[in-house]
């Protein structure tokens, strides 16, 4: 396996497990108080939905010319790892409040609670919540899946370290009966910012018709770079003399 | 609001998030690196600054 293959692995399991481990706090919320029957029926058809999108668009991007898939591939990850680093970023400085599953889970069962059931058939807020959850959740990893595969033309590598880490996180849940709190997500969503961030300047520079020194040993270079300078970043915000908390921890 | 409306913005705002400036720098990076490749210039160092300049810009303006 190459680094490369590495990398992209690393990246997209700890990706989706982070994306999993909300997914699941929803999930186990509907199914819990109202209907599991229901909320499995909508977390399979999200993961219909979710495998439709990346069979059909991991065909169509790994036919254009590696060039200018490198360049909009790298472009893509790029605009969303600086997303996802600003995000982990502003937590570690404590300018943004954290996820906390226990406060997820309990504010999705109460929301379960209060909403109306029509009988004792087909319960349609466990199967739309859970299928919402799945797909919204979901999105983020297929595009990762689909970026980071198409441009190593491993798509089925990206899509096995993607069902591993599902597969891990819902046998963690299965096995605490309970939504992952004790998971470092923030730590977790660094990391792949960092991935996310590093992998989209090196193919970005590639496809732009820039050659690296080293050639692939530069994202040697690259990552505990990003990661570094990110992590000074936090440390300047930590001093900053005007701090004000931001909301919203999604 | 047409379908075609919806479906664009639904993807502009899950590709761009709530920082386009950031999106924008991306792309005038990725021109830039291009442009000076194709001059014949080392342009490798362009995209790890910008990439690092755009974040810490982003945190500046998110806590502002």
């Amino acid at each position: 396996m190459s680094g490369q293959q590495i990398g992209l692995a690393i990246s997209v399991f700890l990706a989706c497990a982070v994306e999993a481990v909300e997914a699941l706090t929803i999930v186990m919320a509907v199914g819990v108080t109202r209907s599991w029957r229901w909320a499995l029926t909508g977390v399979g058809a999200g993961i219909a939905v979710l495998a439709v999108i990346v069979a059909a668009l991991g065909p169509a991007l790994t036919a254009l010319p590696i060039d200018v898939l490198r360049v909009v591939v790298g472009g893509l990850l790029l605009v969303f790892g600086l997303q996802w680093l600003r995000k982990a970023v502003l937590r570690y400085a404590g300018l943004k409040a954290r996820r906390d599953e226990d406060k997820e889970y309990a504010s999705e069962s109460d929301a379960a609670r209060a909403a109306t059931r029509a009988g004792a058939g087909f319960d349609a807020y466990s199967f739309t919540i859970a299928f919402k959850g799945v797909l919204l959740e979901g999105l983020e990893v297929a595009f990762i899946v689909l970026t980071f595969g198409a441009s190593q033309h491993d798509i089925g590598l990206a899509v096995a370290a993607a069902a591993v880490a599902v597969a891990t996180v819902v046998l963690a849940g299965v096995l605490v009966r309970a939504p992952l709190a004790r998971v470092p997500e923030n730590t977790m969503k660094f990391c792949v910012g960092v991935m996310l961030t590093s992998f989209g300047v090196f193919w970005g520079t590639e496809g732009a018709g820039a050659s690296w020194p080293g050639g692939d040993a530069a994202l040697l270079v690259i990552i505990p770079g990003v990661a570094l300078a990110s992590l000074a970043m936090v440390r300047w915000l930590r001093r900053a003399p005007a701090r004000r908390a931001l909301g919203d921890p999604a | 609001m047409s379908w075609i409306v919806r479906a664009a913005r639904a993807v502009w705002e899950f590709v761009v998030g709530d920082d386009p400036l950031t999106a924008f720098g991306v792309v005038v990076a990725l021109g830039a690196t291009a442009l000076i490749a194709g001059a014949g210039a080392a342009a490798w160092w362009v995209m790890p600054v910008a990439a690092m300049a755009l974040l810490g810009l982003s945190l500046r303006r998110a806590t502002r």
